[in-house]
């Protein structure tokens, strides 16, 4: 698989960047890497950038991605922006409540939800 | 029944997710279930991510660890050594305190205590050794819900 190629599926509704994955699993350190850049990426182009990231078809994610999770809310915060995750599976959201990252994050249980929430 | 097996993945991709496979045909041969097979995948993956990134830092990529496991249809216990230095575990830090929660790393060895019914190391670090209590898990899950 080339490095160059998407690992997201993005998808802009106004101001709000949707974000989803390509992978089912987000293990892979390269890949995650990856991940990372093309939100900065995304990000870079925004003012206060409002991202969804979705989680719906992700069955499984490592630390490594939570720890890109954390550098990507640290850097919408330093532009300002808001970040919402949604649709993550039970047992992956267990994973964010081990961690207690679901209080770090602003998690909803739909795009909708999510959508719906940013001010 | 029981089934045993010893690898020596490398660090690429293919070689971890070989490893988990192996392990998780035998957990499914041996009839557990979902959620024990997710929580067995994660710490084989969180673990064997760590021996390469830590035990293994500076070390090639084809150098590898060597990981044995044995499955019974009540538990688990797989073993993962790495040819690192070998570190104190204790001076891990905790990853959920306020001052360290908004840190990118350092989660890997919670989330496998979590999940793995005991976790500890030995040979100074350079091994760690996880095991799965079906029953235990089963009467944790139970009092949860």
């Amino acid at each position: 698989m080339p490095a160059s190629e998407s690992r997201l599926k993005v998808k802009r509704e106004a101001s709000i960047i949707e974000v989803g994955f390509r992978d089912r699993n987000i293990l892979d350190e390269a890949n995650i890497q990856q991940i990372g850049e093309e939100i900065k990426a995304l990000l870079a182009a925004e003012a206060q950038p409002k991202l969804l990231i979705n989680f719906a078809d992700v069955d499984h994610l490592s630390s490594a991605a939570l720890g890109q999770l954390i550098t990507i809310n640290n850097q919408i915060r330093a532009l300002k922006g808001q970040l919402r995750l949604s649709n993550i599976d039970p047992q992956i959201f267990q994973v964010f409540v081990i961690t207690k990252l679901n209080k770090l994050f602003e998690i909803h249980d739909s795009a909708e939800k999510a959508r719906a929430s940013f001010r | 029944m029981t089934d045993r097996g010893e690898l020596n993945p490398a660090n690429t991709r293919a070689d971890i997710e070989a490893c988990e496979h192996r392990v998780l045909g035998a957990l499914e041969r041996a009839g557990y279930s979902e959620a024990a097979r997710f929580a067995v995948r994660l710490s084989l993956e969180e673990a064997l991510v760590n021996a390469f990134m830590h035990g293994h830092r500076g070390l090639p990529p084809s150098t590898p660890v060597h990981v044995q496991y044995t499955i019974t249809p009540e538990a688990v216990r797989i073993s993962i050594t790495d040819q690192g230095p070998g570190f104190d575990p204790a001076r891990v830090p905790d990853p959920t305190s306020d001052e360290n929660l908004e840190l990118p790393s350092g989660r890997g060895l919670m989330l496998m205590r979590a999940y793995m019914t005991s976790v500890h190391h030995e040979d100074h670090g350079r091994t760690l050794v996880m095991t799965y209590d079906r029953g235990h898990a089963e009467r944790a899950q139970a009092e949860a819900s």
